[in-house]
């Protein structure tokens, strides 16, 4: 009933969500949704809101995690191997 | 030289005023007296930084006072002490000597740097408490209908700490709660014939990580709704660990009384920490006129009126998930 969670796991859960926001594609799917890099979503009133908030949040997090994410997903990988 | 250095060890048998009395012969080599007082300067002022000994000499040789280190000519008494021998060789009274002063250089080192990752400073504040404001907080998060005032008071731009004011957020019920959860999980795991030491770390851990999961989505959905507040990580953290008191009271009555008294006090306590956690985080996350009870209209009063309502509502749901488990 209680999962058996570990701080483990929670650090796999990070680096699955991380790594789900870092290969959204620009072309295909985040211009269908307005997230695209042509699209200005500085909107510097005071009320930025949810939406602008959340393409914010996913446009910085792929502009700083890309290149840690490869580092990080290459080390998982070889640890998964080593010791299962 | 063993006879020298057992000389010395008669003479600077340990005194009862804490200093290491073998740092004080490293001092005493058989070479020229003239480097004697230079070395025991060296050492006395090492000793003294260092506040206390490094070991407890318990050779129990009759204490001589710091003239008696002076007088070289006293007698071979405690030549005979085994472990003495080795304390008394020059060498490794200089290594010992140089290897506590690393030591306290490593040890500033470490601090420094680690100020830098783990705020110390303000971490202190949070557990700046006193038995008066623990109990009133306690029964505060049991009983919160009575209390009028709210606001945490500030003197000048910092909030006063928790020991001047009952509204401020500590950190030290929180963890006391936290640690306290996990004994009595254990507790009451183990009058159902179902504890085992692992079972104990794997409770704290997951209770951990669904307290760092509950911190994470209170901050996310605190930079989504762009609210302007000063509510630190630290607070949240001390927020969302209040849950535990109302945990601990509902797990120890459900051992004691059986399940409907687990319900019972459950149910008291969930209602209890809700109508808190809405009263205290409504003065920090809503805006002014909205804090005061007055209608506002618009999409973002109603936004972070929704988000204080559902942080309050994710502790019922956390106190009976992590607790439901324990009474069967």
């Amino acid at each position: 009933m209680l999962m058996a969670f570990t701080l483990y796991s929670l650090i796999q859960t990070a680096i699955l969500c991380t790594n789900a926001i870092a290969v959204l594609h620009e072309e295909r799917f985040l211009s269908k949704i307005g997230c695209g890099v042509d699209q200005a979503v500085g909107g510097f009133g005071d009320d930025p809101g949810v939406k602008a908030q959340i393409l914010n949040l996913i446009r910085s997090v792929r502009t700083v995690m890309r290149v840690p994410l490869i580092i990080v997903n290459s080390v998982s990988i070889v640890l998964l191997l080593l010791f299962g | 030289m063993p006879m020298a250095a057992g000389v010395r060890t008669g003479a600077c048998s340990p005194n009862t005023e804490g200093d290491s009395s073998p740092t004080r012969t490293g001092g005493a080599t058989t070479a020229a007296h003239a480097r004697d007082p230079n070395m025991r300067l060296r050492n006395t002022s090492i000793d003294g930084s260092d506040g206390s000994q490094l070991f407890d000499d318990t050779s129990g040789a009759t204490p001589a006072s710091q003239m008696g280190y002076k007088n070289q000519q006293a007698g071979p008494e405690s030549a005979a002490y085994p472990g003495q021998s080795l304390l008394s060789d020059p060498m490794s009274n200089l290594a010992m000597a140089y290897g506590s002063s690393l030591a306290s250089q490593g040890k500033e080192m470490m601090d420094k740097n680690l100020d830098r990752f783990i705020p110390i400073s303000k971490l202190k504040y949070y557990f700046a408490v006193d038995t008066v404001y623990v109990g009133k907080k306690l029964g505060l998060l049991v009983f919160p209908y009575m209390h009028q005032n709210w606001e945490v008071n500030y003197q000048q731009d910092t909030p006063v700490a928790p020991r001047f004011d009952v509204n401020a957020p500590d950190l030290y019920i929180p963890t006391m709660g936290f640690i306290t959860y996990i004994l009595v999980a254990g507790l009451a795991l183990g009058t159902q014939n179902r504890f085992s030491p692992e079972l104990l770390g794997v409770q704290a851990s997951s209770a951990f990580v669904w307290l760092i999961m509950e911190v994470l989505a209170v901050l996310l959905s605190l930079y989504l709704v762009t609210v302007n507040t000063d509510l630190t990580t630290i607070d949240l953290l001390a927020f969302s660990g209040y849950k535990y008191v109302g945990m601990i009271v509902g797990v120890v009555s459900g051992l004691l009384f059986g399940k409907p008294a687990y319900y019972l006090s459950l149910l008291w306590c969930c209602a209890a920490i809700f109508i808190f956690m809405i009263r205290t985080l409504r003065l920090k996350l809503l805006s002014e006129s909205a804090a005061e009870g007055r209608l506002v209209r618009g999409a973002r009063n109603q936004l972070r009126m929704y988000l204080t309502m559902s942080i309050a509502a994710a502790q019922p749901i956390f106190m009976y998930w992590l607790t439901c488990h324990l009474i069967r």
